[in-house]
């Protein structure tokens, strides 16, 4: 699960990883309070307005309606830190990560400004290779990290966790002496890595970035930025994430079909797709690019695909206006697939499918269900095998 | 004739709810010997007709069983892996998915420096055709032979499987490895056995997107399975970056872990790829 910029601070600030004083706002009126408010706290007259969206590159980017404006925008004052709000609140701000549509802007944070000396790199991530938490730190921040990484893997500082002992001192310290910081900032530093590691472990995060880490002419670290993402597996025992949640951030055809328990994402393509488990989604989606179509979308229908769950299925996917046509394909293991085929002979009736149906399956019952398609009266065209069926849709669909 | 498991192997179900007792129900009809079930609290009651007991220290105890198959939900199988391991159990298999991934290193953590092995968690489970099947993948798809396969995906493992068979292509053993990003076994850990089993002649190996274990098991087949072929697929050639596809472990996070650079690290090792997923049963004949 992906949260809000202010949301992470929010967490950090909890396990002593200090932030700069912000305030969430969902208003201009918000906005004017927290900025006369901060400037009154810090004494600092400047202010930080960042719009808060589920994507990166925010500062770079730039709105929709106010071609001249980016996500993030360092104002002198009150006045003008509502001035500037104005301009972004309901605005749709485009970045590197949004894609062309860009994402609507519904809510600010208003931060202190700082006197920033240097920027840096910290991050966690759950390591693959490591099969455990690696904490890394690079002395080059405010850029993107994987091409560091790509350009020059040295300067990636990198400590994995031994998940018995959680991170430790030495750890830290290591971190910090290696990216050159001495005295007040390296215990500052080594404070504020070891209060990072903790946030990670207990809130079950996936990935924490602190992109830049800032220090201060006077020797405070702080995160100038922050993103966590949070461990979907892991919301049994984060009740307070329901909180958390943006739904306006998600895509919505995704967030109906996780209601369903059904695994959807959206594509550029034509040819909806349907199968049952993960890995044989992916390969239908390779297999029709492969005969000269565009996959419309993977979905996994997973292990109980009867009636009401097709149907959900067949929905959401013709929720997508370039649906040109539908491929089922399912390996009925222990799903049989006589039940499947009665479930996509009622869903296609009661939504009355209009588009092409290629129908493959395969496995327990197989008989049965073709018998079951052949018989509904319906416009369903039957595949031998996974290739004949990629073939067949791609054709129809033309 | 086989790796980790066969007729021998005594099973023990964790878990035995309604998925647990429908799978188990299917794995005695195969031949399995599921000799015991552990619930907590349901101790001294009748499961499919053998003893369920409270804990897994007295199942493996009053049994003998030395593998034990999960189907606690996912929020109890990372204590239920480390019940099982602290009970001595040699081999554990997870079926359960959506364990929370720190959940899953802290128990690959316990398991250093026992004996015991896990498979899974989020995979089909482990089948040595007409000897023992442990897990939810259909029996009746195998066929007993030479061939070992080992998979992240369960229903592409079954179609794997089944074009296998229909070219009468038998299988040694055949291994859902599951679709984490935190996987008890990994490819390479699997492979050693295969290279070791004198009755595997050949091996299917199925990736995915995410993570960088084809390219571990590409360098480990080039230096380790000389005289044993290896044909493999890899799923999610079209799959757009940052998105998770089904499994927790199928992203490309941060341009790493696509189809292309895994396919090319396979290739280059002398590894070949099936183009697609119809073709992953000829694309290994052809090297028999």
């Amino acid at each position: 699960m992906k949260i809000h910029e202010y949301q992470a601070k929010g967490i950090l600030k909890k396990y002593g990883v200090a932030v700069p004083r912000h305030k969430p706002c969902f208003s201009v009126d918000e906005v004017k309070q927290a900025a006369e408010e901060l400037i009154k706290e810090t004494g600092i007259p400047v202010v930080v307005v960042k719009a808060q969206i589920h994507a990166g590159g925010r500062g770079k980017g730039r709105f929709k309606e106010q071609p001249e404006l980016g996500g993030v925008n360092v104002v002198r004052g009150a006045e003008e830190a509502v001035k500037v709000a104005s301009k972004m609140l309901g605005n749709t701000l485009v970045t590197h990560q949004t894609g062309e549509e860009g994402k609507k802007v519904n809510r600010l944070l208003v931060e202190q400004g700082i006197d920033i000396d240097k920027e840096m790199y910290v991050g966690g991530v759950i390591d693959r290779a490591a099969q455990r938490v690696t904490m890394m730190a690079c002395a080059e921040g405010g850029v993107e990290i994987e091409e560091v990484a790509a350009r020059s893997p040295e300067k990636i500082l990198k400590e994995t966790i031994d998940p018995a002992v959680g991170m430790q001192p030495f750890q830290a310290r290591n971190l910090a002496f290696g990216l050159g910081l001495k005295g007040e900032s390296n215990k500052n530093a080594v404070k504020f890595l070891l209060g990072l590691a903790k946030a990670f472990e207990a809130e079950d995060a996936s990935l924490a970035e602190i992109n830049p880490l800032v220090i201060t002419k006077k020797g405070d670290v702080m995160a100038l930025d922050a993103k966590i993402g949070l461990d979907d597996g892991a919301d049994h025992r984060h009740p307070d994430w329901k909180e958390l949640q943006d739904k306006s951030e998600e895509e919505p055809t995704e967030l109906e079909a996780k209601s369903y328990d059904l695994s959807y994402v959206k594509l550029d393509g034509t040819i909806g797709c349907m199968v049952n488990g993960a890995g044989l989604a992916m390969s239908t989606m390779d297999i029709i690019k492969e005969f000269g179509g565009e996959p419309a979308n993977f979905l996994d229908v997973g292990g109980a695909a009867d009636k009401d769950r097709v149907t959900a299925a067949f929905k959401i996917i013709l929720r997508d206006p370039n649906v040109k046509g539908i491929f089922v394909n399912i390996f009925g293991g222990i799903v049989q697939c006589d039940i499947v085929a009665q479930g996509v002979v009622d869903a296609a009736k009661e939504i009355k499918l209009e588009v092409p149906l290629v129908v493959r399956l395969e496995g327990t019952n197989v008989e049965a269900g073709r018998k079951i398609l052949k018989d509904s009266g319906l416009k369903i065209t039957p595949a031998d095998d996974m290739a004949d069926g990629a073939k067949k849709i791609v054709e129809l669909a033309k | 004739m086989s790796i980790l498991c066969d007729k021998n192997t005594k099973v023990i179900v964790q878990g035995t709810g309604r998925a647990g007792a429908f799978h188990a129900k299917q794995c005695i009809e195969y031949g399995t010997q599921i000799v015991a079930g552990v619930a907590p609290g349901k101790g001294g009651q009748d499961f499919l007709g053998k003893p369920t007991f409270d804990t897994v220290a007295e199942a493996r105890e009053k049994t003998g069983a030395d593998c034990s198959v999960i189907f606690v939900p996912a929020p109890f199988a990372a204590d239920a892996i480390m019940e099982a391991a602290a009970s001595g159990i040699e081999l554990i298999i997870c079926i359960a998915e959506g364990i929370a991934t720190q959940d899953m290193v802290r128990a690959k953590r316990y398991l250093q420096g026992t004996k015991s092995r896990l498979i899974g968690p989020n995979c089909p489970g482990v089948i040595t055709p007409d000897q023992a099947k442990i897990g939810i993948m259909p029996g009746y798809i195998h066929k007993a032979g030479n061939i070992g396969v080992i998979s992240r995906s369960g229903t592409l493992t079954y179609e794997a499987v089944d074009q296998l068979t229909r070219l009468g292509i038998g299988q040694s053993t055949c291994i859902g490895i599951g679709g984490d990003q935190v996987p008890g076994s990994n490819f390479v850990d699997i492979l050693e056995l295969f290279a070791a089993d004198p009755d595997t002649k050949g091996v299917v190996m199925i990736g995915e997107i995410g993570g960088s274990a084809e390219e571990d098991a590409a360098a480990f087949i080039k230096a380790n399975m000389k005289g044993k072929p290896v044909a493999a697929f890899i799923a999610g050639k079209t799959a757009p970056p940052g998105k998770r596809m089904g499994h927790a472990g199928a992203i490309i996070a941060g341009g790493k872990g696509t189809a292309k650079d895994k396919i090319e690290a396979l290739e280059s090792a002398g590894i070949k790829v099936a183009p697609n997923p119809a073709e992953i049963g000829k694309t290994l004949a052809s090297l028999l």
